[in-house]
């Protein structure tokens, strides 16, 4: 078989996706109670618009993105705001102020959620516009708002639009359940991302180890191929089956073949990306008025029942997902957010569905066994670290870097252009928890930035104060010297004194 | 040996060591040192706070005193570890802790006026070193919380102790990648 | 020509005075903590050991020789090496602060640097022309830097390296010195004939 396009390095993983896509999504019924939290997962908070005892219906607003970063919040279903406060939640900390919206099983849908027919003929920027207040974000694992890369997108001129149905992570498969099952919403939810970045071409980019969804998207973009602009502005690429294709940098060098220069976004290098699921979501929209309320997550892992794939509504308790899988077959080890590569665990399965979550992952100790206990041993210095970067880093030189905390070093090899895979932790003969290290370092590395840039500005801020009081006093010198003079030599004065 | 021969071997060793030291005089006096490069070095990882409690009035004259030997890299309380070690690290010197006769680390904190104490007097605004306070004569006072250093320079001016130290609003430490899109 | 560059192939390489002869070890183990520091000792010993070499022939064949003082010839090597070294030392305050800190007590000791007098005297007792002194200055000086560079990095990964407890610090760092002059044993040869 002819080498299908991919990326320099990267290791191909054992994919563990076939028991949950065996079946088809299952369709969650809408709790009694969902928790929304206020980051949905791209670190940046929404500003709640309702309060307590407020009465909600399915898609209404309740918190509004003030930040470029955050997006917007509706109710998925139709209640009463319980509380707003902080609980437990899937971000990073553990905790988060959470919406918590009683479900008084009425079913009432907001007035305001109305198809939108003429979604392909409203303007770019119109449409930008109502996709942010739609609150559509990647459902690709990041959670980044669309409307906010769409904008950057328009404004560095992209001219491709690269819909992201790799899925490489080991464990995940949502996304291709939904190109399975809504491969026309797929294509149509891509034509109106391209029109909304101004994109000229689109490039529908899946793994080969689909071969069940790239034949159901070949066939929507058959189906569809009049609605496009031109006939090769809508196409389908076939990439290796690699960890991590799916890795926005990563992808775009092999479907695109450029690379994205390290410190710049993939938009000024004429690319945006954007998951598949997420054009299934602005299809929905477009389709009923839907802002996104629900999304198609894989509840997986040796640790459940049944694996499979659900839609459920956003805010769903991840205890309801879990008993639609079956239950638990036994104790967990471990309740993960995310595949096994880039997953964090989470604290119980009291947390609420967010937009970020893909995948919640059951783990017992076979799953993620290699390391349970692991003692670390000191490096070898064998280079398979190396080998497998996808960003052409040297793992070696900067974990040297990383335990010595020295920050130039870690600059100049590159420790931003880190894109957080763990497979360099994955290789490691010596079970060195590199991911940990590398994430923790980072940290770090930000946290210095922050406080110099901080002590900068404080300088900069000391140093004009400086000035002004010179200067003032300067002026002050220079105001009493001349009334001085002028009061010694009145005969100078032009305007004739008494004489 | 004779004499003369050791007259003319210490006449040439002195006539050379007077050569040597004329030249080195001349050469020392139209050679300027350069001060500045060390100081701007040393000055780049202070906190810049200009707080004063390394006994030296703002964090430049601070880091002149250590670039002239004066004073020794231990004195900087806001600065904490991280900022010694830096320090220790680009002077090639052994790492210690800081010496407590100048302070003890705190938190993070900026400045926060009590507004219904506030009685409009002027008198803190001269006193911030970074021009962090906004107000005038028997205007409300306000501290602009994100250009605050924490220095504290503000509290002894106020005549009705309306300042109060808060903690600083914690930044997010999230190391911003990008995940799969 | 030839004789010149076999001259510098043995000054620097075959007969480095740092790993073959083992002298000016002590600016060897005491700057070879940061790279930094190292590169300023290892330029400022270059120039000094050129300058030096020089004049000190210059003195030698004019001064010393025609007034038969040639007895004095350390002393008088030793006032000029001072000189040499406290003129450079004018030039690192004025150019870098920063490396007059961080070299601080070796920069005067490059004076007492055996490596420098040796070369001097050298000088004398090979009986080289101006040339071949200047020549046989700047290869040792060269030599010495970069067996001091090497020394520098070697150690700067030593300091974040897993190494046993009575080992840290000198020790390990005299045992790679050890290793590093068996490596440059392998130059032995070189340029014979």
């Amino acid at each position: 078989m002819a080498a299908r396009p991919t990326f320099p390095a990267g290791l191909a993983l054992d994919a563990h996706k076939q028991q949950a896509c065996g079946t088809p999504i299952i369709e969650l019924s809408l709790p009694p109670q969902v928790t929304l939290a206020l980051d949905q997962g791209s670190g940046y908070s929404a500003e709640p618009v309702v309060t307590v005892g407020d009465s909600v219906a399915m898609g209404t607003l309740v918190a509004r993105a003030d930040h470029p970063f955050a997006s917007a919040l509706h109710s998925p279903l139709a209640g009463n705001v319980v509380a707003i406060e902080s609980r437990e939640a899937a971000v990073e900390g553990g905790r988060n102020v959470c919406i918590v919206i009683e479900n008084d099983g009425s079913g009432r849908i907001d007035d305001r959620v109305r198809p939108v027919a003429t979604a392909l003929s409203l303007s770019p920027e119109e449409l930008v516009h109502r996709l942010r207040d739609a609150g559509i974000a990647g459902l690709g694992g990041a959670g980044f708002p669309t409307a906010t890369k769409l904008n950057s997108a328009r404004a560095s001129g992209a001219q491709t639009l690269v819909l992201n149905g790799a899925e490489c992570e080991p464990w995940i498969c949502c996304d291709d359940a939904v190109m399975r099952s809504a491969a026309d919403d797929v294509v149509r939810g891509a034509l109106l991302l391209q029109r909304a970045a101004g994109a000229g071409r689109c490039l529908i980019a899946i793994e080969d180890d689909k071969p069940a969804a790239i034949a159901a998207v070949a066939g929507a973009i058959e189906r569809q191929r009049d609605a496009a602009q031109r006939d090769d502005a809508l196409t389908l690429a076939v990439i290796s089956a690699v960890y991590p294709q799916g890795a926005e940098r990563q992808l775009i060098t092999a479907v695109a073949g450029i690379e994205v220069p390290s410190g710049s976004l993939p938009a000024a290098a004429g690319v945006i990306c954007q998951n598949v699921a997420t054009a299934v979501a602005v299809a929905r929209w477009a389709a009923y008025g839907e802002p996104i309320l629900s999304r198609v997550v894989t509840v997986t892992g040796s640790g459940v029942e049944h694996p499979c794939n659900v839609r459920a509504p956003i805010g769903t308790p991840l205890s309801a997902l879990i008993a639609a899988a079956g239950g638990y077959r036994s104790t967990p080890l471990r309740l993960i957010a995310g595949g096994s590569m880039t997953g964090r665990a989470l604290p119980s399965d009291d947390v609420g569905l967010t937009k970020a979550m893909n995948c919640v992952l059951v783990a017992t100790p076979d799953d993620v066994g290699s390391r349970l206990g692991a003692v670390e041993m000191p490096c070898i210095r064998c280079g398979d670290c190396a080998n497998v970067c996808p960003a052409g880093l040297l793992p070696q030189q900067l974990h040297r870097a990383a335990l010595a905390d020295a920050h130039d070093a870690m600059h100049e090899l590159g420790m931003r252009d880190c894109i957080d895979c763990g497979l360099c932790d994955y290789v490691c003969p010596s079970q060195i928890p590199l991911a940990a290290r590398f994430r923790d370092a980072r940290r770090r590395l930000n946290a210095a930035e922050a406080t110099a840039q901080k002590a900068a500005h404080a300088r900069e801020r000391h140093e004009l104060r400086t000035r002004r009081l010179q200067e003032a006093a300067t002026a002050e010198q220079q105001a009493f010297e001349s009334v001085r003079n002028r009061a010694r030599q009145p005969d100078d004065d032009p305007a004739g004194g008494n004489r | 040996m004779n004499p003369v021969a050791i007259g003319i071997a210490l006449l040439v060793a002195v006539a050379l060591a007077m050569a040597l030291g004329v030249a080195l005089g001349w050469a020392a006096s139209r050679i300027e040192p350069d001060a500045d490069s060390l100081v701007e070095r040393i000055d780049a990882l202070l906190p810049q706070t200009q707080c004063g409690q390394c006994l030296y009035p703002g964090c430049r004259p601070y880091a002149a005193a250590i670039a002239s030997g004066e004073a020794d890299i231990d004195r900087c309380p806001p600065g904490g570890d991280s900022t010694l070690r830096a320090l220790a690290a680009l002077l090639d010197r052994a790492p210690r802790p800081l010496d407590p006769a100048f302070g003890a680390p705190k938190p993070a904190q900026v400045a926060w006026i009590v507004e219904e104490r506030c009685i409009g007097c002027a008198l803190c605004l001269p006193a911030c070193p970074v021009d962090a306070i906004v107000g005038a004569s028997r205007q409300m006072h306000t501290v602009i919380a994100a250009q605050c250093t924490g220095c504290e320079l503000c509290l002894p001016p106020c005549p009705v102790d309306c300042i109060e130290l808060r903690a600083a609003p914690a930044t997010s430490l999230r190391h911003h990648q990008p995940r799969a899109a | 020509m030839t004789e010149l560059l076999l001259l510098a192939l043995g000054a620097s390489l075959v007969n480095n005075f740092v790993l073959s002869n083992f002298l000016g070890l002590c600016p060897f183990i005491g700057v070879s903590r940061r790279f930094e520091a190292a590169a300023g000792m290892a330029l400022a010993t270059l120039f000094v050991l050129t300058i030096a070499s020089g004049l000190s022939f210059a003195l030698w064949q004019w001064v010393l020789v025609p007034l038969h003082l040639e007895h004095l010839r350390t002393l008088v090597f030793i006032l000029l090496i001072a000189g040499v070294v406290q003129f450079t030392e004018i030039m690192v305050r004025a150019t870098s602060p920063l490396l007059h800190q961080l070299l601080g007590i070796f920069l005067p000791l490059i004076t007492t640097n055996c490596a420098v007098l040796g070369v001097a005297l050298l000088n004398v007792d090979r009986q080289h022309g101006l040339l071949e002194s200047l020549v046989f200055g700047a290869s040792a000086g060269a030599g010495f830097g970069l067996a001091l560079l090497l020394f520098t990095a070697l150690r700067e990964r030593l300091d974040t390296a897993d190494v046993p407890e009575a080992f840290r610090g000198a020790p390990v760092a005299l045992v790679t010195a050890g290793l590093m002059a068996l490596a440059f044993m392998g130059f032995t040869g070189l340029g014979a004939r």
